[in-house]
């Protein structure tokens, strides 16, 4: 969670403990539940069936300073108490240790609204499920700085890894790296054809680690592009979810699907056009170096346009809620909903953005 | 204008990664020369490179498993590109435990060196991780640009010490300088000098050797007319010289250096099966 923001949210519900995270630019979120059969004792607190359970949220820094030494941890700590005390402001974490040693950490907290990115896993076209090794095994031939990376499908199921070359920097210069999984690697694979997505490597990366860690596989749901990318990790008494937003495509219905030439590479084989006697020749042609459709700006680096859509106003009251952890009826955090809008929205675009279209229609309600 | 060759040892691999990041090391930008027989990695003197340069060779027979190449013409049978060595050196640092790798020169939207590194997966097919390098192809009325730099009429020529001390030794003056002066004389002596307004240090090595140069037109005998005891010495920039050793990942065979006093300071590294030439020139 750390490697998303700066802020832990603490969320206690009927279903579990909810920490999350979000990133400044609000374009990734991430939530893991810990359900109440993960703690020894868990009271959600709560005065009445409909009091509302109250939530904070505190430094991430202060958080993690707790828990500094994970080795020393194991070896010295029984038990740790977590107990929020809103009248004194404080949220208590008390490590119960060896030899009668107890320390006790205030951390001063700051009242939140519900922290809550909008996401449905039920909506979106295509899944993957991978052992986090695999993933992991992957990610691991990009080098440590990459910004984002486009996931792909290709032909024979495959599936693809590539780096994201930004628009702007020049495609003569730029090394691309892809990797190329067969199907049989996941764990399970229901993908849309030819579809696409890119997403940041840096969050995905703190998760992945998580789930290697724990040793438990990887599930990807996404959808088009601008729709956000949502990866789950499921145990029986934890489920963590991370939505990152995804880049759009600006002429996706146009065109066929083929931002970064994805579904136009074949599955690598040995005969590529290697005759450079044309290319000395025609050196001056352009043809083949302008694939792919120009993207917006990812939203990282686009600050927010400012949301003034009153016919969206309805409609987000009857957004998908959260699947897991939702209490029903709390309209999601305004704010933060806008990042889903943000991801899909271009800039000076003409006409009504398709894509936002999708993420605002109406619901039934879930 | 074709280049295909595939690596199926590893320590082939091994071998040939090491080479690759010692040269990413030496130079940002450099030129790929690939004849039937060799590769060459060439950097030229341009003042954009701090005027050092650089010329290493390997017999392609000793790493890969296949190689073919066909140059821009049949009389020129040859292709020179020029490529970041540090992107080689990333897609080949993944590639450590590979079934095979296979380098090819492509065309796609731009030339590039297409490396592709087959992996051994527990799935029923291979792993297949594609590095596309871009590369610029240098035509052919720029080869004379990039020529073998001939031994320089050197005043003096000697042995290195241990690479290993060496290296240390010039680390811990660079902290100190910008500047180093090597001197050597024909009876095995060298010391590094740095000189700063508050400190100077040398440190001395003796015992070294010289190697002996057979020349053709006979300086033989002029070299032993002289002063085996008088040095010859030049100023270079302390960082390329710790560059240089920094980038040696493996002990060389020999190591040696030709020094032209006060021009410039040249550096022969032999492995069983790859040579590096490095020059520095003085400065003024």
């Amino acid at each position: 969670l750390s490697r998303i923001g700066d802020e832990l949210y603490l969320e206690p519900t009927e279903s579990g403990l909810s920490l999350r995270a979000v990133n400044s630019s609000r374009s990734a979120f991430a939530s893991f539940l810990f359900a109440p059969l993960f703690f020894q004792l868990y009271e959600p607190g709560g005065a009445g069936p409909d009091t509302e359970l109250f939530r904070c949220k505190v430094h991430m820094k202060s958080f993690l300073g707790v828990f500094r030494s994970l080795p020393s941890l194991e070896k010295s700590v029984g038990k740790c108490l977590i107990l929020l005390k809103p009248r004194a402001s404080r949220l208590v974490l008390q490590l119960h240790c060896k030899y009668g040693v107890t320390k006790t950490h205030n951390l001063a907290f700051q009242e939140c609204e519900r922290l809550q990115a909008v996401f449905d896993t039920q909506r979106c076209a295509s899944c993957l499920c991978a052992p986090a090794r695999v993933l992991a095994e992957a990610v691991v031939h990009f080098p440590p700085t990459l910004a984002e990376v486009t996931l792909g499908t290709g032909p024979g199921g495959k599936i693809s890894l590539r780096n994201y070359v930004e628009d702007e920097a020049e495609p003569s210069k730029t090394m691309v790296t892809e990797l190329w999984l067969a199907e049989d690697e996941f764990q399970s694979v229901a993908v849309a054809p030819g579809s696409h997505i890119t997403f940041c490597l840096k969050e995905f990366r703190g998760l992945l680690s998580f789930a290697e860690a724990s040793n438990l596989p990887l599930t990807i749901h996404f959808d088009e592009p601008g729709r956000p990318v949502i990866f789950t990790l499921d145990d029986t008494v934890l489920e963590v979810h991370l939505v990152l937003a995804t880049l759009s495509d600006l002429e996706s219905n146009s065109q066929s699907p083929s931002t970064n030439g994805v579904s136009h590479l074949p599955a690598p084989s040995d005969d590529f056009a290697d005759d450079l006697e044309s290319y000395m020749a025609a050196m001056e042609t352009s043809e083949g170096c302008s694939e792919g459709p120009r993207s917006p700006t990812f939203p990282l680096c686009t600050p927010r346009p400012a949301k003034s859509k009153p016919q969206q106003q309805e409609e987000e009251e009857e957004e998908e809620e959260e699947e897991e952890g939702a209490v029903p009826g709390t309209p999601p955090h305004k704010k933060f909903r806008s990042l889903f809008f943000g991801s899909v929205m271009t800039p000076g675009r003409p006409g009504p953005a398709t894509a936002q279209e999708v993420l605002a229609e109406d619901s039934d309600g879930e | 204008m074709r280049f295909r060759a595939k690596i199926v040892d590893l320590a082939c691999l091994n071998h040939f990664s090491r080479i690759i990041n010692t040269i990413a090391k030496l130079a940002k930008t450099c030129i790929l020369r690939l004849t039937v027989c060799k590769l060459y990695f060439i950097l030229s003197d341009k003042v954009a490179n701090g005027g050092a340069s650089m010329w290493c060779e390997l017999s392609q027979g000793n790493f890969f498993d296949e190689f073919q190449m066909e140059g821009v013409a049949a009389e020129h049978n040859e292709i020179y590109l020029e490529f970041v060595p540090e992107n080689l050196s990333r897609a080949l640092k993944t590639a450590q435990s590979a079934k095979a790798v296979k380098i090819k020169l492509t065309n796609k939207h731009c030339p590039c060196l297409r490396v592709a590194v087959e992996l051994p997966s527990l799935s029923s097919s291979s792993r297949i991780v594609t590095h596309d390098i871009p590369v610029g192809v240098i035509p052919r009325r720029m080869w004379n640009d990039f020529r073998e730099p001939s031994v320089p009429d050197f005043d003096v020529s000697i042995y290195l010490p241990v690479l290993k001390t060496m290296k240390s030794v010039v680390e811990r003056m660079k902290n100190l300088s910008n500047f180093i002066v090597i001197e050597a004389n024909l009876s095995g002596e060298m010391n590094l000098k740095i000189e700063t307004d508050l400190v100077s240090v040398t440190t001395h090595f003796k015992d070294l050797g010289n190697p002996p140069w057979a020349s053709e037109d006979g300086c033989q005998s002029s070299v032993q007319g002289r002063d085996l005891e008088s040095m010859a010495e030049a100023c270079i920039d302390i960082k390329k010289l710790q560059q240089l050793l920094a980038g040696q990942q493996v002990n060389p065979t020999k190591a040696l250096c030709n020094i032209v006093r006060k021009r410039i300071v040249h550096f022969i590294l032999l492995h069983e099966e790859v040579s590096l030439q490095y020059f520095i020139p003085a400065v003024a």
